[in-house]
């Protein structure tokens, strides 16, 4: 009995089991909420401090303070339906009808070049052609064009956000893997059938991905048109503040506009999640 | 078992030639490879034949031929009485992916042969029997799960309902099982031998594993590179139904020995 006790005892000492010590950096263990409000609290307190110790004119960099007050002003204006609100308004519709042209014509042009030896061979080249010219260089084309109301600015948002989501669909139809054509082809389906029942819903991924970068794009373009051709949008009300040094509204228009951005996206992203259920994105990108 | 799943698909009887191919040739014109030199071959009605031979021999375009995938320089292939020009829709194929569709439930994924062919209220009808097949291979119950939810095996499973929904003569199988593991593989083979026999289905089987190939086939053809062409073409007569104990008996490791000095010779030119 001794023995045995003494036995239990000798191997509790020597069979240790193996303890790991899996060491997380402290810069990785941060929870995100915490993280988050760590940076946004550095950034407005370098800001303050920037502003208030006077290293930077009020003019060149309001305050945080006076910031945050614009922005109760313009927010009220809005909610209360005055002049920002309609120009407000009517950037928002120049974003509506330039993402969904650019919509219409990408998928079109990305289907023909995608699906086509002859768009792959005769249109792909004048596309990249253009594509990487500046397409802002075109603003004052299309007001020359279309004069200085909505559809100019339309037009460069359209042109703006219609190359990525050509190279996106055009890039979709390419995914299919060489099994699922063999597949289609025993099955004896029709051309049509092929691209409508497997080439597209494969690429769909790759099609709202450039949807996406789309989305920021045809924000880019419609305050660029308003503000190299005019009219009474919201990127107008930004160049006139700036051009009255009213920093403080240049900076609160801006955070306004960010929120339309950011609804944008989030909607073509929802609508992503509910179209292509199946596909789950592997990076973290994007999820808000 | 349901009757209409077991019925006679060509109504041809057991025994009778349905595939021929006659003099079969293909010359890739790109680079001037002869890929398959004068084959002659027929399969019967009812019948498992398994090609085996070495990468370059020649039996993946074999195949692609035998499915009206692409046609051959030279030669006839008739399958059921009609020469193959395209492909058909008694001939069901089955390849090294299960490729399922994953916007497509299981079942969805089954009937879409038939979707394909006869629109969407077609597929809609053959759902109860895409639900028989499924219940055939052992996937009840998973009718309705989107693939990413599925295991190799059991997306294997499916898509073994998909090729038989159509009903084919002939299935034309391209190293179905080769990505599963050794376990899941010999399952599946047994499997596959189950469904054979009870639907008298005619099949015909790509596969690198000469075991493989000797448990589940009545006839083994043996390729040869460069020309691709027919070496020779072994009689299996083990009795049926086969089970995985044959493959520890004499007679299995003879066969078995017999083709593996073949192809090492073949190795050899």
């Amino acid at each position: 009995m001794t023995e045995l006790q003494t036995n239990q005892s000798a191997d509790v000492e020597t069979v240790q089991d193996t303890v790991w010590v899996q060491e997380i950096a402290f810069i990785d263990s941060v929870p995100r909420s915490i993280a988050m409000t760590f940076v946004f609290v550095m950034f407005i307190g370098t800001w303050q401090l920037v502003t208030s110790f006077g290293l930077v004119s009020p003019i060149i960099l309001p305050t945080p303070l006076e910031t945050l007050n614009d922005m109760i002003f313009v927010g009220k204006n809005l909610l209360t339906g005055g002049y920002m609100l309609t120009s407000l308004w009517i950037t928002i519709k120049e974003v509506i009808y330039g993402f969904a042209l650019a919509i219409a014509i990408g998928f079109s042009l990305g289907v023909l070049v995608g699906e086509t030896a002859f768009g792959e061979k005769a249109v792909m080249p004048y596309l990249v052609a253009i594509d990487t010219m500046p397409k802002v260089a075109f603003a004052p084309l299309f007001v020359a064009w279309l004069g200085f109301g909505i559809e100019s600015k339309v037009a460069l948002a359209a042109f703006i956000a219609t190359f990525p989501i050509v190279v996106g669909t055009a890039a979709g139809l390419h995914a299919a893997d060489e099994n699922a054509r063999m597949l289609f082809k025993t099955m004896g389906a029709t051309r049509m059938q092929t691209l409508i029942k497997m080439k597209l819903p494969t690429g769909l991924p790759q099609i709202f991905t450039g949807v996406k970068i789309g989305a920021v794009g045809v924000m880019a373009g419609a305050i660029t048109g308003e503000f190299l051709g005019g009219g009474k949008g919201f990127g107008e009300l930004i160049r006139v503040a700036a051009s009255q040094l009213n920093t403080p509204r240049v900076f609160s228009l801006i955070l306004y506009l960010s929120l339309v951005g950011l609804a944008l996206y989030l909607i073509v992203q929802w609508t992503q999640r509910k179209v292509v259920f199946w596909h789950k994105e592997r990076v973290g990108a994007g999820d808000y | 078992m349901n009757a209409e799943v077991a019925t006679d698909y060509s109504g041809a009887p057991v025994g009778a030639p349905v595939y021929e191919l006659t003099n079969v040739s293909k010359t890739y014109a790109r680079n001037l490879v002869v890929a398959l030199e004068k084959v002659d071959l027929t399969l019967k009605k009812g019948s498992f034949t398994s090609v085996i031979g070495s990468s370059g021999c020649g039996k993946s375009t074999l195949l692609k031929v035998m499915a009206g995938l692409i046609p051959p320089t030279q030669g006839r292939v008739v399958l059921q009485g009609k020469p193959v020009t395209g492909p058909r829709r008694d001939i069901g194929m089955m390849f090294q992916q299960a490729t399922l569709f994953p916007w497509k439930t299981a079942v969805e994924n089954i009937v879409l042969p038939i979707e394909i062919r006869d629109g969407k209220a077609a597929a809609r009808k053959a759902m109860d029997k895409a639900h028989e097949l499924l219940d055939i291979v052992g996937l009840k119950g998973f009718e309705n799960v989107y693939p990413n939810e599925l295991s190799g095996g059991m997306a294997q499973r499916a898509s073994i309902c998909r090729m038989l929904i159509t009903e084919p003569a002939v299935l034309l199988l391209d190293e179905p099982f080769s990505a599963l593991d050794e376990l899941s593989r010999d399952m599946m083979n047994m499997e596959l031998q189950r469904i054979c026999m009870e639907q008298n289905a005619t099949a015909f089987l790509v596969t690198h594993s000469i075991q493989e190939a000797v448990i589940l086939s009545d006839d083994i053809v043996v390729m040869k590179p460069r020309p691709g062409r027919i070496a020779e073409i072994v009689k299996v007569d083990l009795p049926r139904p086969r089970t995985l104990d044959m493959m520890t008996t004499p007679k299995f490791g003879e066969i078995v020995d017999h083709i593996r000095g073949m192809l090492d010779k073949g190795e050899d030119m």
